[in-house]
């Protein structure tokens, strides 16, 4: 679509769009092209000589057990995050639509963790589970479980699922809900004098009608869980014990400002630009045509 | 509601009151934790009723008199630092996404459709995968440790270059007709008439972006190594980074109900565009 009417100026048109081009091109393209040249080049740890290598750096990745370990690391994080986000936000949408009164009320309070740094988030969950001091973990240990994140890998990894889809329910719950109101009251009601039971008619109606919504949900979970959770792993486990929760953008972080393998670390970013380079493809496809069942 | 079916509506509430409760739980804990002594909260259980020191334990916090281990830094200082970073970052935004919107859609000139999907491609470079090299822009710029440094490089926005673009193609084109009509430049057109019929779109915009400003975490952690420019959530990270222990859990507890109440508040105050904004910066 384009403006028939439009106005006529050699030079204001740059002068607007200038401030965004600078930024976008100093802190956008520039590091990403030196990520793309850095991860065909090592360099020594002083800096001072530097060597094309080709496809090395990533033939080095390939090889390396670590890498390959957090990619099915981030694969089992992401997968949890978005499966229990969807399914727990589902749910509670659902049954606030039903809701009539304290409608509101209910949502108010269910919208709140948006607000909240992903940071503080992993402060807040480390608290409750610290196994020296938090609440939670002593009411495991009542109740026979022995609950320590920093030396067992599976608790570490469930408090990082948890707080993270703690920090995301809100948002899937605003998108579903969203979405459960734009189906018809008289498809519902057709179905209900059918005498086709809340059960049956959730399965056989709401849900495939939702089937956009939930995609596009899983592919922002995705997204999400990809990226945007470096900050609570960083607050509660720091991709520990070992390296049990050290997803790849961890990964990057650690090899690059911790490690300072900068070639490594390129190569990584690299592979991270390809997955969301895919993971936007997807979403984009999505949107130009809406998935129905 | 469908049909009256009375059990349904008592699990509806049963869940929701369930739902609520479990989310609203880390939320109460740590308010709870920050109205105790440090002893009281390392004697397991917790108590789970409000303390008698919540004034002590703020004020040590925003004054950074707090001791123990890991960062001392006065909570006061970091939450202007915050303040201010997330308020350059939401308003920046909107101020340039706005000015090339408006240079896409009301000018014709070389390069525009390039420029849009330049813009457009910056959704595919989130920092994460570009720290290194942008952390290194950063420091031969000299913004290591200042504003601009924290806010310049998250400035840029592919979604509300892309949201304001929708929407001035939706402004009716006689509008442009009677502005030239009248003898009205384009800077006039985009000030008097763009600019108010944006507001909406603005203050949706506004909410999503002062939440993400403030919630920044990754980018100052690289570029804040001096105490006075860190942000709150990196101060709380740094507080808790001394050990299990001797951690001060009242101090770092009235710390994060701090860090929490700037962008709850706009988003309970600005609800309405909150929605709206979550909905549209997802199209």
């Amino acid at each position: 679509m384009e403006k028939r009417v439009y106005f006529r100026s050699s030079w204001l048109p740059w002068v607007l769009i200038a401030p965004q081009v600078v930024v976008i091109a100093l802190f956008f393209f520039w590091p990403a092209a030196q990520a793309l040249l850095q991860s065909v080049q090592q360099s020594d740890a002083f800096g001072t000589s530097v060597d094309w290598v080709g496809l090395d750096n990533f033939r080095n990745l390939w090889n390396d057990e670590t890498y390959l370990a957090s990619f099915y690391t981030t694969a089992i994080f992401s997968s949890l995050v978005a499966v229990a986000g969807i399914s727990v936000s589902l749910l509670l949408a659902v049954f606030a639509d039903r809701v009539v009164k304290g409608a509101l009320t209910y949502k108010t309070l269910l919208i709140w963790p948006y607000a909240v740094a992903p940071a503080v988030a992993g402060v807040l969950w480390l608290f409750m589970f610290a196994p020296s001091v938090g609440v939670v973990s002593y009411w495991l240990r009542a109740v026979g479980i022995d609950w320590n994140h920093l030396l067992n890998g599976t608790h570490a990894m469930t408090l990082v699922v948890m707080a993270a889809v703690w920090k995301q329910i809100s948002y899937n719950f605003l998108f579903f809900l969203a979405g459960l109101q734009s189906i018809p009251r008289s498809l519902i009601e057709a179905a209900a004098i059918d005498g086709a039971r809340p059960w049956r008619r959730f399965w056989t109606m709401v849900f495939p009608l939702l089937s956009p919504t939930t995609f596009f949900l899983l592919v922002i979970n995705i997204v999400y869980a990809f990226f945007d959770t470096f900050a609570i792993i960083d607050a509660a486990t720091q991709g520990g014990p070992g390296k049990d929760t050290a997803i790849l953008v961890y990964k990057v972080y650690f090899d690059g400002f911790k490690a300072m393998d900068l070639g490594g670390s390129a190569a990584q970013s690299v592979v991270l630009m390809v997955i969301v380079v895919a993971l936007t493809v997807v979403q984009f496809r999505y949107v130009e045509k809406k998935v129905n069942y | 509601m469908v049909e009256r079916r009375p059990w349904l509506t008592v699990l509806s509430h049963a869940v929701m009151i369930l739902g609520v409760l479990v989310v609203a739980f880390p939320l109460y804990l740590t308010f709870v934790a920050s109205t105790q002594t440090s002893q009281a909260i390392v004697q397991t259980p917790m108590p789970l009723l409000p303390g008698g020191h919540l004034i002590e334990n703020y004020t040590a916090a925003w004054n950074g008199t707090g001791g123990g281990s890991g960062s001392k830094a006065p909570v006061g200082q970091m939450m202007m630092v915050s303040l201010i970073s997330a308020l350059i970052i939401s308003l920046g935004k909107i101020a340039i996404s706005l000015l090339s919107a408006f240079a896409i859609v009301y000018f014709r000139f070389p390069f525009r459709m390039f420029f849009f999907w330049a813009i457009f491609i910056t959704l595919m470079l989130p920092v994460e995968v570009r720290i290194g090299p942008t952390y290194k822009v950063v420091s031969d710029l000299g913004m290591l440790n200042s504003y601009a440094g924290l806010t310049i490089p998250l400035i840029a926005s592919a979604t509300a270059t892309f949201l304001f673009r929708q929407f001035f193609l939706t402004v009716p084109e006689e509008l442009v007709e009677a502005a030239r009509m009248d003898g009205a430049g384009p800077m006039r057109f985009f000030k008097d008439i763009l600019i108010p019929l944006s507001k909406t779109s603005m203050a949706a915009l506004f909410v999503i972006q002062f939440i993400y400003g403030w919630n920044q975490y990754l980018w100052p952690l690289l570029v804040t190594t001096n105490e006075d420019m860190y942000p709150v959530v990196i101060g709380i990270k740094r507080m808790i980074s001394g050990g299990d222990s001797e951690m001060q859990w009242n101090i770092v507890m009235a710390t994060a109900v701090l860090a929490m109440i700037p962008p709850a508040l706009v988003v309970m105050l600005m609800q309405k565009w909150f929605v709206k904004g979550l909905v549209d910066t997802e199209k």
